[in-house]
């Protein structure tokens, strides 16, 4: 690069030429277009600040490193809980990484959009439970149960995948989709009853137990060794989950990985050079029915029973947040994306934490999108100033205004009761709200520098007055849903490979 | 062979093929411009059902509604298809058109937040529970009759000539108007026309103007047949519509007519004659959607896929 700077020293007589100019890289509006454009690559590797650093450090770190680093946390997590909270944090947690996990070969690596998976995952429940449970009468030992759940949804996946051969990526989305919904509608209704199948040779069968439910799943009988306790499916699934993750990090260092990478990227190129396309679908497909196939018996086991309720859409889109927050492709984000997934949520549940939550990932959200630093502040002091002004008025001219209470909520609550408006039977006013603050959060993508500091104070009281007044009450379903919702499409559209994915160059 | 039985279930087939239909045409003209599969769409269509409801409370209810039945009728229609083709142009500008260019499985995970955004928001707002229109005290319901075995209702002809009817009109606006010359040439080839000085934008915003208001008269529609409304019944609606257009051939107009007939009728037949078909319907629907896939996988009129490079 020196060869940019100096040239060799000119001689009084020479006729005047035009020496270029050293190039300070730092100084954008002096680097060329080229330059610019040739940089981008850089550009867009470089990482700054201090997740920059510990990005790269954890880049630096050796796979089986990293691999302790994630799941060490969990290992010891047992030590330090209860058994309610190891079920909830920690086994459940696991079971939507697993799941999270055979997704992530279906969408992340091979870019096909299955929206049928959580049927595989029922499926393998429901298939265990028939082999193993007081409700079928069969008691089959776990060793010879699982291998047969986890073959039969591999052949279930490849059967679906079939479809996918004929299928361009959109149509194999609504396939799948509407493969869940008919998955549900069976085990809804095939519990042999007045409106059921009559299957030939054997006639009514009573396969699911219907709207009920599938009772009385045996637990896993490995080997003559009963795991019974909720600590032992935690370490089974553990296991599992480590296992699992050591084979995706050499599937995806493998031919078959860069095969399927490449087929996400262009399958019409990737076919070109001659990689076997259609196979390579149907084993990334096979590959996540199987595995969560094998989670579904284990959930079912866990649960000792399958519930027609368990896998509907709501799971479907927990499942596709955890792998989206996870990054596309990342493996060991999608244990990361788990945590955030299903922690959140049951934080949730009780409404002090929940609103803690809410009111503390607004704060962190404002200061970590809005620079300079003093505008997040002024924004802030702004929020509290308006709200109080708010609050004076509507005491004064509309008594209905302040008359309901924050039920519990401790300090932060009874803090908040002279802030937020909280009317008596809020119900519409509160439902008018809720439209007013998806305007307003539309508007603010519209706005840009001061204005949308000026608009995001009113937004942000209004989206308190929201939360209180509606959202809190039913935390743990509609609500949790809505900000699943919300959070799918604001990562795709801020970084559309994930949060922890690395990002894609397009090229044209 | 049972007559009434048979031209009971073709009515009620015929009478459910035509929402179809009107939802299938969103599909079909969204895909057919921005190959984009739409999921919020069913969502669209539930809450055009939602706005129908309200502008008949706000009227004074189906008991005794301020204007005459019909006119309040009618008010629902304009007032449910308008709202729900602000918010198709809504979802289109924020959840959609920021992704134009991004790799092709980010706008459908978009999409899939969006519909479960609204279908949550709506179980918020309104709850789980059944709303109803009481169309037979808003308007009164007779059934007319021909021969012994035939009936049909003044209702069901309403939805199959309304649907028929704005079906027309649709072609119409595509075929022999300016923007819908726009709107063919955008599905054609985008940056071309693009370059030949259409506003994309602006094509694309009104291509999800019509097809969500063609959603919001499905809704409607089906609240005054079927009396009940809920907060969950776009999703169902929204996957039989999709299948109505693929199976019809997507990006094609009367195919996607075609193939909500083919789907509302296949679901009433089975409904009464298949095994477990009152049930396992939907089972059926499916059924019919994977051989149609196996068998020609562009659809009955739809053309062939040309891959460019």
């Amino acid at each position: 690069m020196s060869s940019l700077g100096g040239g060799p020293p000119l001689d009084e007589g020479d006729l005047p030429v035009a020496i270029p100019e050293p190039v300070d890289v730092t100084d954008k509006s002096r680097v060329g277009t080229d330059e610019w454009v040739s940089q981008a690559e850089e550009r867009r590797l470089a990482r700054t600040g201090v997740s920059g650093a510990i990005a790269t450090t954890w880049d630096r770190l050796p796979a089986a490193v990293r691999l302790v680093i994630l799941i060490g946390p969990f290992a010891i997590f047992p030590f330090i809980t209860n058994e309610g909270n190891l079920y909830r944090y920690g086994l459940i947690t696991i079971i939507y990484a697993l799941l999270a996990l055979g997704l992530n070969v279906v969408v992340g690596f091979a870019g096909l959009l299955d929206l049928g998976y959580v049927a595989f995952f029922g499926f393998g429940a429901y298939l265990y439970g028939i082999m193993a449970s007081g409700h079928s009468g069969h008691h089959l030992q776990a060793e010879i149960a699982i291998p047969i759940v986890v073959v039969s949804t591999a052949l279930l996946g490849l059967l679906l995948g079939l479809t996918s051969w004929r299928l361009l990526g959109d149509y194999l989305a609504i396939v799948t989709l509407f493969f869940l919904q008919a998955f549900v509608i069976f085990v809804n209704n095939a519990n042999g009853g007045l409106n059921d199948f009559s299957y030939p040779f054997v006639g009514k069968v009573d396969l699911t137990g219907g709207a009920n439910g599938l009772d009385q799943i045996d637990p896993f009988n490995l080997f003559g060794y009963h795991i019974t306790t909720t600590k032992g499916y935690y370490y089974f699934t553990l296991i599992s989950l480590t296992l699992l993750m050591i084979m995706l990090y050499f599937v995806n260092a493998s031919r078959t990985g860069r095969a399927w990478r490449a087929l996400r990227e262009d399958p019409l190129a990737a076919e070109v050079m001659s990689v076997p396309v259609n196979r390579l679908k149907l084993l990334a497909f096979m590959f996540g029915a199987a595995t969560a196939g094998f989670t579904g018996s284990i959930f079912g086991a866990v649960q000792s029973g399958a519930f027609p309720g368990d896998y509907d859409v709501g799971l479907l889109i927990t499942i596709y947040a955890i792998v989206i927050l996870g990054g596309l492709g990342s493996i060991g984000g999608v244990v990361i994306g788990a945590l955030v997934v299903n922690g959140a949520p049951e934080l949730l549940r009780s409404s002090t934490n929940a609103r803690f939550l809410f009111y503390g990932v607004l704060v962190v959200a404002l200061f970590v999108a809005m620079r300079p630093w003093y505008k997040p502040v002024v924004v802030l002091l702004g929020t509290i100033a308006f709200g109080y002004a708010v609050h004076a008025i509507a005491s004064a001219v509309w008594s209905r205004g302040t008359e309901a209470h924050i039920q519990g909520g401790g300090r932060l609550g009874r803090a908040l009761e002279h802030w937020v408006l909280l009317p008596s039977h809020a119900g519409s006013i509160a439902g008018w709200a809720y439209f007013a603050l998806i305007v307003a959060a539309l508007v603010l993508t519209l706005v840009t520098g001061w204005w949308r500091a000026i608009v995001l104070i009113p937004t942000l009281y209004l989206a308190s007055f929201v939360w209180e007044n509606k959202l809190v009450e039913q935390v743990s379903g509609a609500t949790r849903l809505i900000l699943l919702g919300v959070l799918l499409v604001v990562i795709m559209n801020v970084r559309p490979s994930g949060i922890f994915g690395t990002s894609r160059v397009e090229i044209v | 062979m049972n007559w009434s039985l048979f031209f009971g279930e073709l009515v009620s087939g015929l009478t459910l093929g035509s929402i179809y239909a009107l939802i299938a045409l969103g599909y079909t003209m969204v895909y057919g411009i921005l190959k984009l599969l739409n999921f919020a769409h069913g969502d669209v269509y539930m809450v055009g059902a939602f706005i129908g409801f309200f502008v008949l409370q706000w009227l004074g209810g189906a008991l005794s509604p301020a204007v005459n039945g019909w006119i309040a009728v009618a008010i629902m229609f304009a007032v449910a298809m308008v709202g729900c083709g602000a918010l198709g142009v809504g979802i289109e500008r924020f959840a959609y058109r920021p992704l134009r260019n991004a790799p092709r499985i980010a706008p459908l995970i978009s999409a899939l937040g969006v519909s479960i955004f609204l279908q949550n928001s709506a179980l918020l707002l309104w709850g789980p529970q059944f709303r109803s229109y009481d169309t037979f005290d808003l308007i009164g319901v007779k059934s007319y009759s021909i021969g012994n075995n035939f009936f049909i209702s003044n209702i069901q002809i309403l939805t199959i000539c309304v649907s028929i009817g704005l079906t027309i009109v649709l072609a119409l606006v595509v075929s022999r108007t300016r923007t819908g010359k726009a709107m063919r040439a955008t599905s054609f080839d985008r940056d071309a026309a693009e370059m030949m000085g259409i506003s994309i934008d602006r094509v694309i915003s009104f291509t999800f103007f019509l097809g969500s208001a063609l959603a919001a008269a499905g809704g409607v529609m089906f609240g005054l047949v079927f009396g009940q409304i809920f907060s969950l019944m776009g999703f169902t609606a929204g996957l039989k519509g999709f299948t109505a257009a693929v199976v019809g051939g997507i990006g094609s107009i009367p195919g996607a007519v075609l193939g909500g007939f083919l789907i509302g009728l296949t679901e009433a037949f089975a409904t009464g004659y298949l095994p477990g078909g009152s049930v396992y319907a939907n089972l059926y629907v499916f059924a019919l959607l994977i051989v149609m896939f196996l068998i020609r996988p562009t659809g009955l009129l739809g053309s062939p896929v040309i891959q460019k490079v």
